[in-house]
């Protein structure tokens, strides 16, 4: 008997000094889009936590939601640091030409179509044209920041000089109150190239971020103190430090690491992208200038975008814009980590502005304008070579 | 605050123990006569009675290690004192009793009177009951002390789906009969009740178990209307039992200080629960199974689902009770648990596609019980929980060791 009870403690003592080896184990690092970046200092790590339980913060009445608002937390919208899903897509309202927005008192330019109980959601009001914006994946964000305003400038082509019918041009818009441009910064008659959001009307991942708070969940901080269901300023219900801290989050999430690269058919899939130009808009790879996050100064990435405005024709033209952008023109989507946007949309894709389409080859045909030529010429591939193309793209 | 009815209870228990000669504390003996029903679990306990005098005390105590990890992320080691409960129990007269459970959970950073309530018979069919009670839904929220189970974690769908353990301040009334093989009780109580926080609150689910944070419960119901919670339960002494249990009632505050704030919106769940010993083999089998409906309104987020269901299933088989290193009647398990929650029933508006938040668990165990009073118990868990979109499962896993036991 004793016998018998000596093993069952040799189990208990070998379980606990070997249960590390019994615990689910961590998903290949590429193979998932969160995860902080290679290099940070341990500081930078201690705020990226901060900034990561912040994303993951759900606001309650109590805490300030609301009384209208989209979802209760960042990471509701961008599960998994991903592309969202129709159940958190967002609806933009307001004009169709660069006037500005008309309904800004009558809760535009957001629609907060959900409510706390006792409290009706917006509707669209009459006149107003719409657009339904699906959530973007959130990471590699910090290159994208740190991209200089030379750069963008040089990939423009506003007059399509070239004549390869493609003509980015970057979003020129005047700064909100609490946004610092940055010391390398362009500006051309006190505006600011803009590059986050749909339509790049957000200059920085502060103003990203503090837009965010306020128009989807209905929260103000001293950056932004309008209350969207009164209209009116109220105190602020989250503070700076955490407003800060999910922008260092932002900033210092990985960038998406491309998968299958050795794959020939990936091989020839990438081939094929430059050969129909897509690359004219995906641009593969571009470079950052300095930033106060080492591992984010001076560095090549590639997240297949220009951060410029292109005309997609009309099959993407919702009648609906913000800024100076044409209701046909969107930025340029980084397609790094494409390929894992179903992990992330319940399994299944969600793709373009507004999650219209359900693949890759879907997203594809939907792309006109200055798009329209590499859209032939992806119709015109062999089966083969489109197959290798969309592998190519999934591997990314 | 705490910290002072800690050190004053800590006081009054050395200083009462000071002054009782130990050889006249006698231990009372858990009826073991196979005539009770889940609903006697309050009296259903150890107690330490002193001498003559009318009032008995108990308690059982947990302590667990862990190490739990997550998509191959992992705490580490953690070591947790999870709950102390102290029982003290009075016969006032004959047919009047008086019985509470405090519970010191985490070291005492969560104290709670579980269960506080005066009894007054009247007959066995009929008897009064009024003051803090648990209310009867489900098996577990009435029979959940640590050392009647081979589990270090206590089941999710009855403390993250139902509130247990969940308690208010209410009466009603309680009885049972028997005749041959067959046992009867019926329980039925009127309480306050939950509040607007099951559909507002930072787990960003419908969430009974957020109610359980108001301790203003116990002096104020948030609705200003009762929660009615009904139970019947039949038992057999080859079949087993069962039971049968409601709990509903309007949830929200729907009207302060006379002003109307909102429609009234209810809350209904029902439960059924089994248990039965299987004689030839000497399996031991409970479960439960619970299903929740809260109206939520339409222009709120779907986040917060308005169905839920889940339940428990355990299942222990003695694989060795006899002598052991000098305990008499040594008992060595082999236990499961198998768990399935899904906080949010339904599709989503805009896809059709069925909304996730859902969870599945299972836990062999191996359980050495020295007497029936004392359990060491190891776990293994594997669980699978999805976000609300359906994405892949989080995957969990890991071991867990504790001791449980009544003193």
């Amino acid at each position: 008997m004793k016998i018998r009870f000596f093993f069952y403690k040799v189990i208990c003592i070998i379980t606990m000094a070997s249960c590390d080896n019994f615990v689910p184990i961590l998903s290949e690092n590429e193979e998932v889009l969160d995860g902080e970046m290679v290099g940070l200092t341990l500081a930078q790590q201690a705020e990226f936590l901060r900034g990561d339980e912040a994303f993951g913060e759900v606001f309650t009445s109590s805490k300030g939601l609301g009384p209208l608002f989209n979802t209760n937390s960042c990471i509701s919208c961008h599960a998994g640091d991903g592309k969202g899903h129709p159940f958190t897509t967002l609806t933009r309202f307001g004009q169709s030409d660069n006037s500005g927005n008309q309904f800004l008192n009558v809760g535009g330019p957001q629609l907060q179509h959900r409510a706390l109980p006792g409290y009706q959601p917006e509707n669209i009001p009459n006149g107003a044209t719409f657009s339904k914006f699906t959530p973007p994946a959130v990471t590699g964000l910090g290159f994208l920041q740190y991209v200089t305003d030379e750069d963008i400038l040089a990939m423009a082509d506003p007059n399509d000089t070239d004549g390869d019918g493609i003509s980015g041009v970057p979003h020129w818009l005047p700064l909100k109150d609490f946004v610092i441009p940055a010391s390398n910064a362009i500006s051309q008659n006190g505006m600011y190239i803009h590059r986050f959001g749909k339509k790049a009307v957000a200059y920085d991942l502060l103003d990203q971020t503090v837009g965010a708070y306020n128009e989807d969940m209905g929260i103000t901080s001293t950056f932004n103190l309008i209350d969207t269901y009164s209209g009116l300023s109220i105190d602020p219900e989250v503070s700076d430090n955490t407003i800060r801290d999910v922008v260092a989050y932002l900033q210092t999430l990985k960038a998406p690491v491309p998968r299958n690269q050795n794959d020939p058919k990936v091989i020839n899939g990438k081939s094929l992208f430059s050969q129909i130009n897509c690359a004219s808009c995906h641009t593969p790879t571009l470079s950052t200038g300095y930033s106060p996050i080492e591992t984010l100064s001076f560095k090549e990435f590639n997240p297949y975008t220009d951060l410029l405005l292109h005309d997609m024709g009309g099959d993407l033209d919702d009648g609906y814009t913000e800024g100076n952008a044409l209701t046909s023109e969107w930025r340029t989507p980084p397609l790094w980590g494409l390929g894992l946007s179903e992990s992330t949309q319940g399994g299944q894709y969600f793709l373009l502005h507004d999650g219209r389409a359900g693949s890759i080859s879907e997203a594809i045909l939907l792309h006109g304008g200055e798009a329209e030529n590499s859209k032939n010429q992806f119709v015109n591939l062999s089966e083969n070579e489109k197959e290798d193309l969309i592998k190519f793209l999934e591997s990314l | 605050m705490k910290h002072i009815v800690i050190v004053i209870l800590l006081l009054i228990s050395t200083l009462s123990f000071a002054q009782v000669d130990t050889t006249l504390l006698k231990r009372q003996q858990v009826d073991s006569t196979k005539q009770q029903l889940n609903m006697d679990a309050v009296y259903n306990r150890p107690f330490l009675s002193f001498g003559k005098l009318p009032v008995s005390v108990g308690g059982y105590a947990e302590v667990n290690w862990q190490h739990i990890g997550t998509d191959g992320v992992s705490e580490g080691h953690q070591f947790q004192m999870r709950r102390m409960t102290l029982f003290v129990a009075s016969s006032i007269s004959k047919k009047i009793k008086f019985l509470s459970e405090i519970e010191f959970e985490e070291g005492g950073k969560e104290i709670a009177i579980e269960f506080a309530s005066l009894d007054v018979e009247f007959h066995p069919l009929f008897n009064l009951r009024g003051g803090i009670i648990m209310n009867p839904i489900g098996a577990f929220n009435q029979n959940h002390d640590g050392p009647k189970w081979e589990f270090t974690d206590r089941p999710i769908a009855a403390t993250q789906m139902l509130p247990a353990t969940w308690s208010n301040a209410g009466f009603g009334l309680f009885g049972k009969t028997y005749k041959n093989n067959w046992m009867f009780g019926y329980e039925l109580y009127l309480s306050s009740g939950f509040d607007d926080a099951i559909i507002d609150n930072e787990e960003g689910k419908t969430f009974l178990p957020e109610s359980k944070e108001n301790a203003e419960r116990f002096v104020e119901s948030a609705s200003g209307t009762p929660l009615t919670t009904a139970k019947i339960a039949i038992r057999n002494k080859k079949f087993g039992e069962i039971g049968l249990s409601y709990m509903g009632g309007i949830y929200n505050t729907f009207q302060d200080d006379g002003i109307v704030l909102n429609e009234k919106r209810r809350l209904n769940v029902f439960a059924i629960d089994y248990n039965t010993t299987l004689t030839k083999i000497n399996t031991f089998i409970t479960g439960e199974w619970v299903w929740i409906n809260v109206d939520t309104p339409e222009t709120y987020t779907q986040q917060y689902g308005d169905k839920q269901y889940g339940g428990f299933l355990d299942i222990v088989h003695p694989v060795l009770k006899q002598k052991m290193l000098g305990w008499d009647n040594a008992t060595l398990n082999l236990a499961c648990r198998l768990e399935y929650v899904d906080w949010n029933v339904g599709t989503f508006n805009e896809t059709g596609d069925n909304i996730g938040d859902e969870l599945c668990s299972i836990m062999p165990a191996i359980t050495f019980r020295p007497t029936q009073q004392t359990v060491f118990r190891l776990n293994y868990r594997i669980q699978r929980q999805t976000d609300i979109l359906n994405n892949a499962p989080a995957k969990l896993g890991g071991f867990s060791f504790g001791i449980s036991t009544y003193f």
